[in-house]
């Protein structure tokens, strides 16, 4: 079985939540990295960060430009900056264009990643109101990857998982209930 | 729509040789993710039909040369963005240079103007436009055509006027611009104290000494070896107790310069301590 060294969950709309009663249940000694890119207000900086952090056992903390990716942390791309992995897993910030009106654009980062990661790479796209992120699962699982999609009807926002659905051939469909097993299962220690 | 993945990390190192020998460019120290997707965004817009194609025109047609600069750099800015960095600027750094006689300040990747008319309209309200003067460099020929005439887009003045507003700015931001049919047209006793010039961080050398240089946003695409070289550029360019002001998600802390240098208060500001 290939080895996951990367989990990256993106999310828009409705994510934060999901978020909220998935994180808490992943057991802190994971042996891989989680990424977390989602949509929200310019300017709140670290908020999301803070919210995680408190509410987890988990080390949170927002990814660094240059920052080496180690496994075991969860990283959060900061606000109004992408989020790119680079080949010798560190990550790096770009303030370019608009990605699907995002920035963080959740297809840069899982496409980034695909590039870095292979097949050693988990996707997973959750409830949102627009289509980014789907390009980058496809990106995802043609070079190997595993891609996952949040179950549309635990969506409260339905369009960014049932756009994954059609066009992006995922390797799983997960509710809510189900997320917390399936990350923990990643982990060779499990 | 983004395409990715058009270019090969192999044709990526090709276009970064080929630019470097026949243009004297030189991308090696740039992070590839970001590059390799410029470049595959590049390839898409232009329509270009293989990449033997998008290498020809890259090596022989200057013309299109320059737009390949223009499409790899990032060029995306904004009028007072961060407006908590510009509120230090207003209420703790600019007023602590008033005691030269003569202020100079470098905008290191200055890209279309914003930040730089965004200076001089603080320097202004401080009284101390006068005898300022912003040198406001890119390594991009075009965007300082654009930087030079001054206009930004009038469907932006709202936002910037928001920033403004935020970063400590008390006046109408409309009296600094005439509306001309889509763009803003600003004041011209702004732009009397800016000097545009090319100046490419990665081969060029310190050219004046400085109280204030401002590059922000620019070190993120650069890799760890060419920040540093970069930071000791700007060490080279600064008068001590001079300040370097770099982006929101940058820092000096790695770099071997970063020992003569001082933290002003929580915001990615530094003040050379000699």
């Amino acid at each position: 079985m290939k080895k996951q060294k990367a989990l990256i969950i993106g999310g828009s709309a409705g994510s934060l939540d999901v978020l909220l009663k998935v994180l808490p249940d992943i057991k802190p000694d994971f042996d891989f990295s989680i990424i977390i890119v989602i949509h929200r207000k310019q300017g709140a900086d670290s908020l999301l960060t803070d919210l995680l952090s408190h509410r987890t056992k988990l080390k949170v903390k927002e990814a660094d430009e240059k920052e080496k990716i180690l496994a075991g942390n969860v990283y959060v791309a900061p606000s109004d900056y992408h989020l790119l992995i680079e080949k010798d897993f560190t990550f790096s910030l770009d303030y370019s264009e608009k990605i699907n009106y995002s920035r963080p654009s959740i297809d840069v980062t899982f496409q980034s990643a695909a590039d870095a990661y292979g097949q050693n790479l988990a996707c997973l796209l959750l409830s949102g109101s627009n289509a980014d992120g789907v390009n980058g699962l496809i990106a995802a699982k043609k070079n190997g990857g595993t891609t996952l999609v949040q179950n549309p009807e635990t969506a409260q926002v339905t369009y960014m998982p049932e756009q994954a659905i059609l066009r992006a051939n995922v390797s799983a469909i997960l509710t809510i209930d189900e997320m917390a097993d399936y990350i923990n299962s990643l982990s060779l220690n499990n | 729509m983004s395409s990715p993945g058009v270019i090969s990390d192999e044709q990526v190192e090709i276009l970064i040789n080929d630019v470097l020998e026949q243009h004297g460019y030189d991308f090696t120290g740039y992070s590839r993710a970001s590059l390799k997707r410029r470049l595959s965004r590049l390839y898409s817009l232009d329509k270009h039909v293989s990449f033997a194609e998008f290498r020809y025109r890259t090596l022989n047609d200057e013309v299109y040369f320059k737009h390949f600069v223009e499409g790899v750099t990032v060029n995306v800015t904004e009028m007072f963005r961060d407006p908590s960095f510009y509120r230090l600027l207003r209420e703790k750094i600019l007023p602590s240079l008033n005691t030269y006689p003569f202020i100079r300040i470098w905008l290191a990747g200055c890209s279309t103007g914003e930040e730089a008319y965004s200076v001089a309209i603080i320097l202004k309200e401080l009284n101390l436009l006068h005898k300022s003067l912003i040198y406001a460099t890119d390594i991009n020929p075009t965007v300082l055509e654009k930087a030079g005439n001054g206009m930004f887009p009038l469907s932006q003045m709202k936002n910037y006027s928001e920033n403004y507003i935020a970063s400590g700015g008390t006046k109408d931001f409309s009296s600094y611009y005439a509306a001309s049919y889509s763009l803003a047209k600003f004041d011209t006793e702004l732009k009397a104290k800016m000097i545009f010039s090319t100046h490419n961080l990665v081969s060029d050398r310190s050219f004046n000494e400085f109280q204030l240089i401002l590059c922000r946003n620019v070190l993120i695409y650069f890799d760890r070896p060419l920040q540093f070289r970069v930071l000791q550029l700007f060490d080279q360019s600064l008068e001590n107790l001079g300040y370097l002001a770099l982006g929101t998600k940058e820092t000096i802390d790695f770099s071997p310069v970063s020992k003569s240098y001082k933290r002003v208060e929580t915001d990615k500001v530094w003040r050379k301590i000699g």
